[in-house]
């Protein structure tokens, strides 16, 4: 049995991940990061945005503070966030920006005098001051009160992730790339580590630690249409659920964006329509002013989203091999426009569609794009019922996003969750005595290689995995989309029931041998309908609307009974996660209220 | 629409004892805006379900699906298989260790490159939290940026005839990642640091000029403005070490 041991493994080698594990190697600590690809592949180098913290530098950006900033990520929240966190995350923002630029961000500047900005495909001018010239210049991002997301030219995730790595590098953390953690190591108290299957060879190791580090990402590919990379499958989260202790938050939290494109679901930016494109339908006309007579295609992120499901529902979407779309027209803003302002679309547009978006429509239609919920863990990280289990970025349930995360605040979450998760792991460090108790790691072990054993024997049966998979992609796609209702929803968790149960049976065709992708699917495809039964099933209980949670027959926001967050663990052998709740929040900074978008009613507390 | 096309495609698997290299066909119904994502993962999941290959962010920005596409290595996820003929062959990428079929063990050979040139900002300074951040004019910062944004592909090292045949050269990638610390002023290492690294015959001498590097990447970096720019100024450092240290001014 190989066994590879540190202080701190962390499951993931993106922005979250490699900043915990610098954080501890700073210290003193050994860490280790594991990642299914190069560290630099991870998910975190397509964020093209930008990331959020109250420096204002920049004109547009003047009078913010971590108060600005905290009040606009609650109301984004739809008050379903935890307000403590959300405070800690706006104060510590800064330094973490301000970090990234000492290790090597090429952060864009602010250039003082008299400059051009757009705003709603409209120029305007603002005037930034001679005193911050060279300071950290900020670019505007929906949802907030001021431009206060920092950015490198359009490629914000790939710079801030090389650097991070070039740091972890210099600091000696060990990044082990082409494996896959399969299994957490505990013994229903204790997590002691994980078994990880190499993708290069196929074989089997446990990792040894002393904190155990979830930072596996989102795990959008539980939807057939999502922007994220292809390995955003819930790794890290299906180890989590499986050891029955640990719990997830608020799983029905799912944010979806209007404009993937078909068939790919690359994103295209908002931009887009902010800039005058329209939607169209099969018969190319435009839709959106009859559901939304004031705003039409600016609604925000999530009204579009669902005015574009409720229109194709009714069959007038275009029938394409990959599935139903609508159009995106942006045709009439002219071949200028489109190839300056617009240049990344038009890349995008001849890259991967051979789409010229100035004389033809762009194929595009609602898209997965973020996971609010992941592994619920304290303020400090720890993740519920596991002591030694800790968890941060995207797949962690932190929860400063609530029901809906404001763009520009995950990316920014990564590393700034990562510090002080990072801090607080070296405080538990240094306080713990690592207990491995080499029975349980070996069971763990036996565990895995009898699973493996068993799949390619075919044991429980030889259900086709992809087939399993395209199946729950059906269901969920159905049943706990943008628009959410009692019905297709209790459809949806009764279809997932039932391939749960052929996810139970899979076997492969193929021998299994060394970095068998077959295999690598199998492993992972029951652990995946659970993730999308936990959504599912949230989402059926939650009986109200709030964030990017939409009920058509429960529209309000509802104080009274659903301030709370929804906590899902798994038994052994159940065919549904195990609910419970707790309050949103345990402080009260910001009394809930509306959040000036949106709309939507709202049954108040103490109505 | 509605060509069938043919795909040939390397088959190898290092950790099967029966597998041989060798290369099988496989035919496919064309779809409309078909990509070799596209076909790749319909390949796998209908007909053959061992077929090793890479991909991602299938974006174009990770850099994970680089192969040799019908005799030239570039992305395969923004390759429409409209702008190919019929017949299709994919090859892994040479120069890396081979996965197996189409996957390639790039991570490796990037960090082991990284860890040859030492691939951070090296500083005596110490972060202090609560003071505002360094200045940086804006212009610097975008120059620093046109560097960084290498997706580490490998496109560039499998084309480039130098490291087929020596392992050990660093590659076009790498003398850009240098090229964008010496930009950096962050970065405090001196001419002489640089030229330990890289003035030697596995680093920028090694470099035979023919461009291949260049016309493969897929971010159109300008590999040879920084491999000349390099030259230039190593060739110069070599020189200077020559000389008594007195002499060695900062240029
Ligand atoms: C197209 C797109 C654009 C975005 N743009 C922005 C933006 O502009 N601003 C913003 O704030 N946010 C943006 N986001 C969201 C943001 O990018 C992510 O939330 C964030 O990068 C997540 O970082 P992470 O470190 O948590 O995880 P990731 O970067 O996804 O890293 C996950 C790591 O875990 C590893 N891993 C996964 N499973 C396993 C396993 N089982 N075993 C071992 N390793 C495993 C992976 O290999 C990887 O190293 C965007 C998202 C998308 C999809
Ligand atoms: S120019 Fe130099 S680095 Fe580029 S391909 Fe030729 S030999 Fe290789
Ligand atoms: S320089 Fe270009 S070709 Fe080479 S690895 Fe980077 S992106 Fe790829
Ligand atoms: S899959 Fe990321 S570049 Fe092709």
């Amino acid at each position: 049995m190989r066994i590879i041991q540190s202080d701190v493994l962390s499951v993931g080698a993106g922005l979250a991940g490699e900043r915990v594990a610098i954080e501890a190697a700073e210290n003193g600590f050994s860490a280790i990061c594991l990642s299914i690809v190069p560290a630099r592949r991870s998910h975190s180098s397509a964020a093209q945005g930008g990331m959020q913290a109250a420096l204002g530098n920049s004109a547009m950006g003047e009078g913010d503070s971590p108060d600005v900033h905290f009040a606009d990520t609650v109301k984004g929240s739809d008050w379903g966030c935890d307000q403590e966190v959300a405070r800690l995350f706006c104060n510590g923002a800064p330094i973490a920006m301000r970090q990234m630029a000492f290790w090597g961000v090429p952060w864009n500047r602010v250039v003082p005098g008299e400059q051009t900005y757009y705003k709603g495909g409209k120029p305007f001018t603002a005037f930034e001051k001679p005193e911050n010239e060279g300071l950290i210049h900020s670019r505007n991002f929906g949802g907030t009160a001021k431009w206060r997301t920092c950015y490198t030219s359009d490629g914000t995730g790939h710079c801030v992730l090389f650097t991070l790595d070039n740091r972890a590098a210099q600091v000696g953390v060990t990044v082990v790339d082409k494996v896959e953690a399969v299994a957490l190591i505990h013994d229903g108290e204790t997590c002691m580590g994980a078994v990880v299957r190499c993708l290069k060879t196929g074989e089997l190791t446990a990792y040894l630690a002393k904190a155990t580090l979830i930072a596996t990402g989102g795990f959008g590919r539980i939807y057939r249409e999502s922007t994220n990379a292809v390995i955003c499958d819930g790794g890290g989260l299906i180890a989590a659920l499986d050891t029955g202790v640990a719990s997830l938050g608020n799983m029905e939290a799912v944010q979806f964006h209007p404009t993937g494109i078909v068939p790919t679901d690359i994103l295209v930016t908002e931009g887009c329509r902010g800039d005058g494109g329209t939607l169209l339908d099969k018969n190319e006309y435009r839709f959106m002013p009859d559901y939304e007579p004031d705003k039409a295609e600016l609604a925000s992120r999530d009204v579009v989203s669902r005015r574009m499901t409720e229109h194709m529902r009714k069959g007038l979407g275009v029938a394409s091999p990959y599935g139903d779309h609508l159009w995106l027209d942006i045709r009439h803003l002219g071949e200028h426009h489109i190839r300056t302002k617009l240049r990344e679309v038009d890349e995008i547009c001849q890259s991967f569609l051979g789409v010229d978006p100035v004389t033809q429509l762009i194929p595009v239609r609602p898209t997965q794009h973020y996971s609010m919920g992941g592994v619920r863990t304290n303020k400090d990280g720890a993740a519920y019922g596991l002591k030694g289990l800790f968890s941060a970025g995207e797949s962690a349930c932190w929860d400063m996003h609530g029901f809906n995360r404001l763009g520009g605040n995950s990316l920014a979450e990564t590393v700034v969750a990562g510090m002080i998760v990072g801090a607080k792991i070296v405080e538990f460090l240094k306080g713990t005595e690592s207990v491995i108790k080499t029975g349980v790691v070996r069971d763990a072990m036996a565990a895995q290689e009898a699973r493996i054993k068993g799949l390619v024997a075919g044991v429980n049966g030889r259900e086709n995995p992809y087939a399993v998979k395209n199946a729950m992609h059906d269901a969920i796609m159905k049943g706990a989309g943008i628009f959410r209702n009692g019905h297709d929803l209790e459809v949806c968790v009764a279809d997932l029931q039932e391939i749960l149960a052929r996810s139970r049976k899979v076997g492969l065709r193929s021998s299994g041998q060394g970095a068998n992708p077959e295999l690598t699917m199998a492993l992972k495809i029951e652990g995946m309908v659970k993730l999308a039964l936990c959504v599912a099933y949230g989402a059926l209980k939650r009986t109200e609307s709030r964030g990017a949670h939409t009920r058509e027959d429960y529209p309000e926001r509802n104080d009274r009974d659903w301030l709370t967050r929804t906590l899902a663990t798994w038994q052994p052998g159940a065919d549904l996660p195990t609910l419970a709740y707790e309050p949103a929040t345990h402080t009260f900074e910001l009394p809930p209220g509306d959040r000036g978008y949106g709309g939507g009613k709202i049954i108040a507390r103490d109505e | 629409m509605g060509r069938t096309l043919t795909f040939d495609i390397f088959r190898y698997n290092p950790a099967d004892p029966a597998s041989r290299p060798h290369t099988d066909r496989f035919e496919l119904e064309e779809t409309e805006r078909m990509t070799l994502f596209i076909a790749l993962n319909k390949i796998r999941e209908e007909i053959d379900p061992t077929l090793m290959f890479d991909f991602c962010c299938r974006a174009g920005i990770c850099g994970a699906c680089a192969m040799v596409i019908n005799g030239r290595p570039g992305l395969a996820c923004h390759t429409k298989t409209r702008d190919m003929p019929a017949a299709i062959t994919l090859m892994p990428l040479p120069a890396f260790k081979l996965v197996g079929d189409l996957s390639v063990d790039t991570g490796t050979w990037f960090r082991g490159m990284y860890d040859k040139i030492e691939s951070w900002v090296h500083t005596n300074k110490v972060f202090d939290p609560a003071a505002k951040e360094e200045r940086m004019d804006n212009g610097l910062a975008e120059r620093i940026y046109e560097l960084d944004r290498c997706i580490e592909c490998g496109c560039c090292v499998a084309a480039c005839g130098t490291a087929l045949m020596r392992e050990d050269f660093l590659g076009a990638v790498a003398l850009n990642r240098l090229a964008r610390f010496i930009l950096d002023p962050r970065d405090e290492r001196t001419e002489k640091d640089y030229f330990d690294l890289v003035g030697t015959d596995e680093g920028i001498f090694g470099c035979m000029g023919l461009l291949a590097c260049e016309d493969v990447c897929p971010k159109q970096i300008p590999l040879q403005e920084q491999l000349g720019k390099l030259r230039r100024k190593m060739a110069l450092a070599a020189v200077k070490n020559l000389l008594p240290k007195f002499l060695n001014k900062d240029f």
